[in-house]
């Protein structure tokens, strides 16, 4: 419980240290938001005006504070272009993301860890190569090309799956398959090398030397030690799936957070930008603590510290 | 020795085919013990004395592999068994403990289960309950103060000395014909290491059980062993009882050994030590193995190798030298 309130308060510390972050490089960026919202026609006069009225003209430093002191009460400001509360932008977007993540986390887990299990198990035959194959290649695509090459094959040559997602279920699938890929390859590979050495490891001697068979020395014995930098990784993933999902996103035209952020860096939106970018840090902060406390679930020697 | 053999390996050949040649880690290795009998099995690191226990076991790993031989316990050939026909045997006729009792148990499962799962594999008709009645009980008898808290422990809440108790009491809890016994206490402080000894040699006596100990210490062969076979380089070298190896060490190895034991009142600044080092297995001559290291070695000696000759009843040794005196 200390150890929880303990990442609590560590995890503030981040969030203010990563919205500065976010704070001084928009305003490092060339392009000035408020020119990018007149258009091509304006005066000075005008220019002036618009920026005091957004709290430009300020010092970055009053402007972090009151951006921070907003923030706090969940008042992420307005967005330039799209005239809303950001929050409430956000709100209407993250379902969707939540539902790509969901998905593609589902995919990249399972899949992940079945086929690295697999592998393990039949090392050096046809399925481990197989499945190794398939894996590197998730590792080595890139989203955007991964899912170009499963728009191509499933949508527009076989039209098993539609091209683009209207945010349901279905339409949903190639788009979690395309996020979830490059993770579902790193997981099966880091379980499987976990799970191979585990099984040099001395107990599983003692396990065998007791009689077990090797079904149950891989069920009762290995596979809870290997699934300990297995559960790391699934959280690190985690994060670079939320990365993941702006690409996936744009290419499927999903209104979710991802598209939002992309929209916004085009726009120069700084307070649509700062919101995503914040939201999306707390979920990989919280997906992190998770998979920290899953740990000690999984681990006798950690939870004595927890 | 007599006729009834608890375990019997002949011939025993386990070598592990490497991308640079075959090491035959066990070369061609004898061996029985009679019932109730506590035999040790002495040589030094790399000479292939645990690789023969794991051939009993089904324990040796790729690219390791029994190629010959023949290993009967209780009569019962285990060559050619199939996994399962093994696993059935492991840790209810023969079972095993290891060196390590750091890294010889699950660091995430309860000490009790683990030890509670022998039970349970080699008894479907027991219950949960009694079988964990079974190990508290038999926690008592290795001598695991508290037996009742102790199995909720995880393993590394235990001593190195209580974990190794853990060991034992799960080798013993199917009461084995036999137990081998890889460096047992090798990784325990030496007042532990006397406590763990003298408990295994109780239990062997109240069970008569057999004790296969696997060691490189000449103290603990002369404190619990009734029989001793020295191995070098994949082969056994010379074999007798206990008093017999120590009073009359017939090949120039076991008696390199012996001198090399230091001793109370003996010039402290000089240990004895057998010049070189174990020939690499991949690599094995023609000749005795221990030829190159030897002080008494003779050009015959790199080029045959010398058979088992029969030093006294009871007794064999593999050396020219011997031979050689036998028959003049």
């Amino acid at each position: 419980m200390k150890q929880v309130i303990s990442r609590l308060a560590s995890m503030v510390i981040v969030l203010i240290g990563v919205i500065a972050l976010i704070f001084i490089m928009l305003r490092i960026v060339p392009g000035d938001p408020v020119t990018i919202l007149l258009g091509e026609h304006y005066s000075q006069e005008t220019i002036d005006r618009l920026t005091q009225a957004m709290n430009l003209d300020k010092p970055m430093i009053e402007q972090f504070f009151y951006y921070i002191t907003h923030a706090m009460r969940g008042d992420l400001g307005v967005s330039y272009t799209m005239k809303r509360p950001v929050t409430e932008l956000i709100l209407q977007a993250f379902p969707y993301t939540l539902r790509l993540a969901l998905m593609g986390v589902a995919f990249a887990w399972t899949i992940g860890l079945i086929s690295g299990i697999i592998s393990a198990i039949t090392q050096n035959k046809a399925t481990d190569r197989l499945f190794m194959t398939f894996s590197l290649a998730g590792v080595s695509l890139p989203i955007f090309m991964s899912a170009l090459l499963l728009q191509y094959l499933f949508a527009f040559r076989w039209k098993l799956l539609p091209l683009t997602s209207s945010g349901s279920l279905v339409s949903m699938i190639l788009p979690a398959i395309a996020l979830g890929w490059n993770s579902a390859g790193t997981i099966a590979r880091i379980s499987r090398s976990s799970l191979l050495d585990v099984m040099q490891a001395d107990y599983i001697d003692t396990a065998r030397a007791k009689g077990l068979s090797k079904r149950a020395v891989i069920l009762r014995h290995a596979l809870k030690n290997s699934m300990l930098p297995v559960i790391t990784m699934m959280a690190l993933q985690f994060s670079s799936m939320m990365s993941g999902a702006v690409i996936t996103e744009s290419i499927f035209s999903i209104p979710g957070i991802g598209r939002l952020a992309t929209q916004a860096i085009q726009n120069r939106d700084m307070p649509l930008l700062q919101g995503t970018v914040l939201f999306t840090t707390v979920l990989v902060i919280l997906g992190n603590l998770v998979a920290d406390l899953l740990y000690s679930v999984l681990d006798p020697r950690i939870r004595k510290a927890v | 020795m007599n006729s009834e053999k608890i375990l019997e390996i002949r011939d025993l050949h386990t070598s592990f085919f490497t991308d640079k040649g075959v090491v035959r880690a066990v070369n061609g290795v004898d061996l029985e013990i009679g019932p109730g009998q506590i035999v040790g099995l002495v040589g030094e690191s790399g000479c292939g004395k645990s690789m023969t226990a794991r051939s009993v076991m089904g324990l040796v790993r790729f690219p390791g592999k029994i190629e010959s031989g023949s290993i009967r316990l209780n009569g019962k050939e285990l060559t050619g068994l199939t996994e399962k026909e093994l696993r059935s045997l492991c840790g209810d006729e023969v079972s095993m403990i290891f060196q390590e009792p750091m890294t010889s148990l699950n660091p995430v499962l309860r000490v009790g289960r683990q030890v509670q799962e022998a039970v349970l594999v080699h008894n479907q008709s027991i219950s949960r309950k009694d079988a964990r009645k079974q190990v508290i009980d038999m926690f008592e008898r290795v001598g695991i103060p508290e037996p009742e808290q102790r199995y909720n422990c995880y393993p590394h809440e235990l001593s190195g000395g209580l974990r190794q108790r853990v060991m034992i009491a799960m080798a013993m809890i199917c009461r084995p014909r036999l137990l081998i016994a890889d460096e047992p206490t090798t990784a325990l402080d030496v007042t532990i290491e006397t406590q763990i000894l003298n408990l295994m040699q109780q239990l062997c006596r109240e069970t008569q059980m057999s004790v296969l100990i696997i060691t490189h210490n000449l103290g603990i062969v002369a404190e619990i062993c009734d029989y001793v076979y020295v191995m070098y380089a994949g082969r056994i070298v010379e074999h007798a009882p206990v008093f017999e190896l120590f009073d009359h060490p017939a090949h120039p190895y076991t008696r390199g050994l012996m001198a090399s034991i230091p001793q109370i009142g003996r010039n402290p600044e000089y240990l004895h030590t057998i010049p070189g080092v174990v020939p690499n297995l991949l690599h094995l001559g023609e000749g005795c193995a221990f030829a190159g290291r030897c002080d008494c070695a003779v050009d015959r000696c790199s080029r045959e190798l010398p058979e088992m000759v029969h030093v006294r009843e009871d007794h064999a040794s593999r050396c020219f030298i011997i031979s050689d005196a036998e028959f003049s």
